[in-house]
C-alpha cells in the first residue's frame, strides 16, 4: 500500500513544484496525441460522413475496414510504421523515425478510425428524411452535410472523446516509433512503461497521476461543451 | 376553358415520370401539372406512390426516366435542382425540425437562400406569429408538442415564401383536436396567400377542404383527376369508389345562423345542418350515402326528427351485393345506400317519386378557403 501512497504523494509534489522534465513530457503526450486527433477528426469525419450518407460500390468494404480499424491493436500500427519510416523502408528517406512526428502518424492511423466510425454511426443514426427535408430548405450538398454534423454533434463529441482517449492512453506505438528518447519522443505512456520496468513504481505511479488528470481534463471540457449543446 | 387548355404555363410539370425500386414499378405518370395559385390534392391509398410523385416533382429523388420541368424549363442538373429547391417548400408528415430553437429553425432555410438579415427577421417573426408560435421562439424545437412542432415547420415552409408549397401528409401524426385547429389556421393561410400548393394526403376530408383540384394515385399511376366534388361525387372506377367514396358532395352557403344550426342553400336545396360557421360562409356538405334514408312521399306525413327531407325521383338504381344504391333527382343528385330488401319491399324502381331524409347531425359541413 506504502507504494501507491508513495505515488500518490510524489505526484502531488512534481506537480506542485512544477518538475521541468515532467511537464516536457506532459506537454508532449499532450501535443503528440492532440495533433493526432486533430488530423483524425479532418480525415475521419468526412470519410465517416461519406459513408453513413451516401451509396457507392465498395461502401461496405470500406465500412467494415473502418469498424475493424476501430479495434486495431497500436503495437500492430506501431509495427506498420516503423517498418514504412525504417531506415531502409519505403519512406525512410523522410527520416522520421523516431521522431514526434512518427508518434503522430501512428496515433493518427490508431484515432482516424475510431472518429470515422463514430462520425458514420452518428450520421446514418439521423432521420433519413431530414436529409430531404433539409436539401429542401435549400442546401447544397455541402451546406447540407454542414447542418447534419451539426445535428450529430452529441454523439460527435464523443467520437472527439474516444479518438483522444485512444492515442493518449497507448503506449506500443509511440514506444515502437518514437523510442522513449529522453528529451525528444518521451511521452507520459512511454516513460510510466519505462519506470516500471526500472522498479521505479513511485514515479510510475506519480506519472500515470498526471496522466490521468489530463485525460480527464480534456474531457471535462469536452463533456462541457457535450452537455450544453445538449441542454440548450 | 381550364388554364391547360388556355396555354398558361404551369409552375411545375412532370412528364412520361417512372421510378421503380428493386425492379418492381413504383410511379408511372405520363403528365401532371400544377399551375399558380392552384391548390392540387393528390390522393390515394398509403403505397400507392404518393409521396414518390411528391419527392419526383420537388426533385428530391431524381425520376429513373422523363422529366420535371419548373416554370417550363426542365431541372436537369445539379444547378437548376438547387435553385429549384430555393423556390418551393416542403412539409412532411414528420415535422424533421433541426436541433435549434424555435426561431432558428425558420432562421436556417431563408439563410441558406441568402435572405437579408432585416427581412429574415421580419418574415421570422411574421410566420412566427401568424402560427401562433411567437412566445415559444426560443424554445428547443425537441422539446415541442407534436402540435406545437407541426406549426413550426408549417411556419418554416411560408417564411420562406415559397413559389409553390408541397405537403405530404401534414396532418396525419396529430390527434383530432389539435389536427382540426391545424388545419383551419391553415386553410385561413392558404386563403391569404394564394400560395400555389400540392397537397399529399389519404384523408378525404382534408382533401375536401383544403384543395381545387384532385389527382387520384393508385398502384403508382394517376388514375383519375378532377375537382373534388367530381372524384368523389363520380369516381372514375370501382377501384377508386373503393377508396374515395364517402357520400353525397354538394356545395353550398350558410344563409342563416341559429345556435348552431345552419341554413345552407345549395342550389335548389335548403338543407339544415350543425356548424357554427357564419353566414355567407362557402360550405362543402358531405352527405354520407348511408345516412340517406329513403321513403315514399305517402309517408311523409309522419313525425320524424330527421331535419331534411328531400321530394325528387328515382333516376339509378345500382345493385352492390345485398344493398342497392339509389340516386334521387332532388334538384341536386342525392345517392342512398339501402338494403336490396328495403328496396324491393318499398317498391322502388326508377322514375318513381320518393322523399331522401337526411338528419342535420350527419351532415359533415366543410368550411373552403
Amino acid at each position: 500500500m506504502s507504494i501507491i501512497f508513495d505515488g500518490i504523494k510524489q505526484a502531488f509534489l512534481l506537480l506542485i513544484h512544477g518538475d521541468p522534465l515532467v511537464l516536457r513530457i506532459a506537454g508532449l503526450s499532450l501535443l503528440v496525441s492532440g495533433s493526432a486527433t486533430i488530423f483524425s477528426l479532418c480525415v475521419g469525419i468526412p470519410l465517416g460522413a461519406l459513408l453513413g450518407l451516401s451509396r457507392f460500390p465498395g461502401r461496405r468494404f470500406i465500412a467494415t475496414l473502418i469498424n475493424t480499424g476501430m479495434g486495431l491493436p497500436p503495437v500492430v500500427v506501431g509495427l506498420i510504421v516503423s517498418m514504412f519510416l525504417w531506415r531502409n523502408g519505403p519512406l525512410g528517406i523522410l527520416h522520421l523515425m523516431y521522431t514526434p512526428q512518427a508518434m503522430v502518424i501512428a496515433q493518427f492511423i490508431i484515432a482516424m478510425p475510431i472518429v470515422a466510425g463514430f462520425t458514420m454511426a452518428a450520421t446514418q443514426q439521423l432521420d433519413p428524411k431530414l436529409r430531404l427535408q433539409i436539401v429542401s430548405l435549400g442546401a447544397s450538398r455541402v451546406q447540407m452535410v454542414w447542418i447534419l454534423l451539426k445535428e450529430a454533434r452529441l454523439p460527435l463529441l464523443a467520437a472527439i472523446m474516444a479518438g483522444f482517449g485512444a492515442v493518449i492512453s497507448e503506449v506500443g506505438a509511440s514506444m515502437m516509433v518514437g523510442g522513449n528518447i529522453l528529451g525528444q519522443t518521451r511521452v507520459l505512456t512511454t516513460d510510466i512503461m519505462g519506470e516500471n520496468a526500472k522498479g521505479e513504481f513511485s514515479y510510475a505511479i506519480a506519472l500515470s497521476i498526471i496522466l490521468m488528470v489530463l485525460v480527464y481534463a480534456v474531457n471535462f471540457v469536452l463533456t462541457m461543451v457535450q452537455q450544453r449543446s445538449k441542454t440548450r | 376553358m381550364n388554364r391547360a387548355q388556355a396555354g398558361a404555363v404551369p409552375i411545375v410539370e412532370a412528364k412520361d415520370i417512372t421510378v421503380s425500386f428493386g425492379g418492381q414499378k413504383a410511379l408511372d405518370v405520363p403528365s401532371f401539372r400544377v399551375f399558380e395559385n392552384e391548390v392540387v390534392g393528390v390522393i390515394g391509398p398509403n403505397g400507392s406512390g404518393k409521396t414518390t410523385l411528391l419527392l419526383c416533382l420537388t426533385r428530391l429523388i431524381r425520376p429513373q426516366t422523363g422529366s420535371v420541368s419548373y416554370r417550363g424549363t426542365p431541372v436537369s442538373d445539379s444547378k437548376s435542382v438547387l435553385e429549384l429547391h430555393r423556390r418551393l417548400a416542403v412539409v412532411f408528415q414528420e415535422s424533421l425540425l433541426l436541433n435549434n430553437s424555435v426561431r432558428d429553425n425558420l432562421v436556417t432555410g431563408l439563410k441558406l437562400r441568402r435572405v437579408p438579415k432585416a427581412e429574415i427577421k421580419a418574415r421570422t417573426e411574421k410566420w412566427l406569429e401568424r402560427f401562433g408560435i411567437a412566445a415559444l421562439a426560443k424554445r428547443q424545437a425537441r422539446t415541442l408538442s407534436s402540435g406545437e412542432a407541426k406549426r413550426t415547420s408549417l411556419a418554416r415552409a411560408f417564411a420562406l415564401q415559397p413559389e409553390i408549397l408541397f405537403l405530404d401528409e401534414p396532418f396525419t401524426a396529430l390527434d383530432g383536436p389539435t389536427r382540426q385547429a391545424l388545419i383551419e389556421d391553415f386553410k385561413n393561410v392558404l386563403g391569404e396567400t394564394r400560395m400555389t400548393t400540392v397537397i399529399v394526403t389519404h384523408d378525404r376530408n382534408e382533401a375536401l377542404a383544403l384543395t381545387d383540384r384532385l389527382a387520384v394515385i393508385m398502384n403508382g399511376h394517376i388514375v383519375q383527376t378532377g375537382t373534388p366534388a367530381e372524384v368523389f361525387s363520380s369516381p372514375a372506377s370501382e377501384e377508386i369508389a373503393g377508396f374515395v367514396e364517402t357520400g353525397n358532395i354538394i356545395h353550398g352557403v350558410v344563409e342563416s345562423q341559429s345556435e348552431g344550426l345552419a341554413m345552407v342553400r345549395a342550389g335548389t336545396l335548403e338543407v339544415e345542418a350543425c356548424t357554427d360557421l357564419p353566414v355567407g360562409t362557402k360550405v362543402i356538405l358531405l352527405l354520407p350515402y348511408d345516412d340517406i334514408t329513403l321513403i315514399l312521399p305517402s309517408a311523409e306525413t309522419l313525425t320524424i326528427s330527421a331535419r331534411n327531407r328531400f321530394p325528387g325521383r328515382i333516376v339509378k338504381m345500382f345493385p352492390t351485393g345485398s344493398q342497392v344504391r339509389v340516386t334521387v333527382d332532388c334538384g341536386v343528385p342525392l345517392t342512398a345506400l339501402i338494403t336490396r330488401r328495403s328496396g324491393e319491399e318499398m317498391g322502388l324502381k326508377e322514375g318513381l317519386p320518393v322523399v331522401a331524409m337526411v338528419k342535420a347531425v350527419s351532415i359533415r359541413v366543410i368550411g373552403r378557403h
